[in-house]
């Protein structure tokens, strides 16, 4: 059980290095987070002691790989709460997740003139994919809106839950303004009209504690490597009777039951969606990764508050500064600004070069950057194992930073 | 001036810095130095868009010579154009294509014309050879 800062940190090697002679302050955390020891230590365990690829031969290292990924399947099972491990698909990642639900769902249930309903929050994961299909199948696009804070309008989504909608796509927590989307509510009104609900869980899972029987929604989506585990690695949970109607979108080995030039028979769930050699050294690395999570115990989270309100008070302080998302709200500890004057891409450079790791842009999410008017932001994104003394360096350098850039 | 000497000369100017911090103070202050392109300039055409920030671009070639304004929303961005422009405007076609800009990454500017910065300065340098190649037979 980790409940120290000073310990959690020891943690993770990279949080000790230095950039341009600087100590390192990592405030990237929403793009990806860094590994801790354990993850590190499986992930090299697979490339040192153990490989045999899962699912086939006959011999102890390929059956050792086999219960590491078959073992992380039931840890993500575990850590979502959902009934079976069947309904725990592995993908390479959350945007792999909504492509194949996008292609497979769609393609068995949607047809011309449906409407998927989607927000003006979502990242470009979240909505691309679904303009693909709907090319192809002749389906509508709605857009939930967002008010001035860039908050989703969910109380107003009895009124856009028309009969041609079919399913609603929504992130859990806003890569832009780490606003919390109140899931579960809308899961609610969308299953009491027959609306199929998918939940874009990449900073969710992250920052809340996901228990889809709770939220209610049939698909949760999420990747390994924001939740301090490897990239390329990620997770699809649909609820069984769905999944066990939708056709597989990959075709290849291990997703078979047999295969004949006039008949194929698929496997079974979940292996019906897993075609071709998993990233088993990854999901094997993932599994570490849930175990670090389920370590972490409550008073980080209370350091988690702490850090929210630090960052808060210290960037109310800069003259100029837009904080999407408001500072009111309730947010993660995600704040993505501008400041009047000071082009993004300008900050997030200089503060580079004194250590302090940040996201500039559009964010991949181009609707919401361009509804706050801006063409470009910065983004700060912390996790527990920052610190308060962190937050006190990106103040004093992001005011060091404006000034430079204002004179 | 050849180019290479231009890109002497910055190199020798920015020797002087040993920290980070006054390398890209000294690069906003090119930057606020760049004669801004005339808003007639900041059409449509003359637009290179990069996830980061924008460039604008504008060529008028001129007695067997092409000279180059340009601008930028990015203040940094604007900086390094501005060297680009020094080094690279008034010069011949030829004199264009062949130079390699190696100076940016001896003053150790490089990773802002790495793709995955995508400010627009990389497309800019493209855009740059573009016109340059255009008018090579001229």
């Amino acid at each position: 059980m980790i409940s120290d800062i000073n310990q959690l940190r020891l943690q993770f090697p990279i949080l000790g290095r230095e950039i341009y002679s600087k100590p390192l302050v990592y405030f990237d955390n929403a793009a990806t987070a860094q590994k801790p020891l354990s993850v590190i230590e499986m992930s090299s365990l697979l490339l040192e002691q153990t490989n045999g690829n899962v699912h086939r031969a006959p011999h102890r290292m390929a059956n050792d790989c086999t219960s590491y990924y078959e073992g992380a399947r039931e840890k993500v099972r575990a850590f979502l709460n959902a009934s079976g491990t069947d309904e725990i698909i592995f993908t390479s990642g959350t945007t792999a997740s909504i492509n194949l639900i996008a292609r497979s769902f769609s393609s068995k249930f949607l047809k011309s003139g449906d409407t998927i309903l989607l927000s003006q929050a979502e990242h470009h994961s979240n909505i691309v994919p679904w303009q693909l299909v709907a090319n192809e199948l002749g389906l509508n696009i709605k857009v939930l809106p967002v008010d001035q804070s860039g908050r989703i309008l969910s109380e107003k989504i009895d009124e856009y839950l028309d009969d041609s909608v079919k399913l609603i796509s929504i992130t859990h927590i806003s890569n832009v303004t780490g606003l919390i989307t109140p899931v579960k509510d809308i899961c609610k009104k969308a299953q009491a009209k027959g609306v199929i609900t998918v939940i874009d869980g990449a900073q969710g899972i992250v920052h809340s504690k996901v228990d889809v029987k709770d939220i209610g929604c049939d698909f949760y989506a999420f990747s390994a490597h924001k939740l301090y585990g490897p990239t390329g690695v990620g997770v699809l949970y649909g609820k069984r009777d769905l999944l066990e109607q939708m056709p597989p979108w990959m075709g290849g080995g291990d997703m078979i039951e047999s295969v004949s030039f006039e008949k194929t028979e698929y496997a079974p769930l979940p292996l019906k969606f897993e075609a071709g050699t998993p990233n088993y050294a990854g999901v094997a690395a993932m599994g570490a990764a849930l175990d670090f999570c389920n370590s972490l115990v409550e008073n980080i989270h209370k350091h988690e508050s702490d850090l929210i309100k630090a960052m808060k008070e210290g960037l109310s302080e800069i003259d100029g500064i837009k904080l999407f998302g408001g500072f009111e709200n309730e947010r993660i500890p995600l704040f993505s600004f501008t400041v009047d004057g000071a082009h993004a891409s300008d900050i997030a450079i200089l503060m580079d070069k004194m250590g302090i790791a940040l996201r500039s842009g559009k964010l991949c999410a181009e609707p919401l950057v361009k509804h706050f008017g801006a063409e470009s932001v910065v983004r700060a994104s912390l996790l527990p194992y920052n610190t308060l003394e962190e937050v006190e360096i990106f103040i004093s350098s992001l005011k060091r930073v404006v000034k430079m850039l204002l004179n | 001036m050849s180019i290479k000497e231009e890109e002497q000369r910055i190199i020798e100017e920015f020797s002087v810095f040993d920290d980070w911090m006054d390398k890209y103070e000294y690069l906003i202050e090119i930057g606020k130095s760049l004669p801004v392109i005339d808003e007639s300039g900041k059409s449509e055409p003359n637009l290179i868009n990069g996830c980061q920030s924008r460039v604008w671009l504008a060529a008028e070639y001129k007695e067997g010579k092409i000279w180059f304004t340009a601008d930028s929303d990015a203040i940094i961005t604007k900086g390094i154009i501005s060297l680009l422009i020094r080094v690279l405007s008034g010069r011949t076609p030829k004199e264009i294509l062949d130079a390699d800009l190696a100076f940016i990454g001896q003053i150790g500017l490089e990773e802002n014309l790495s793709p995955t910065r995508a400010n627009g300065l990389r497309s800019m340098i493209i855009k740059i050879r573009t016109y340059a190649a255009a008018y090579i037979n001229n």
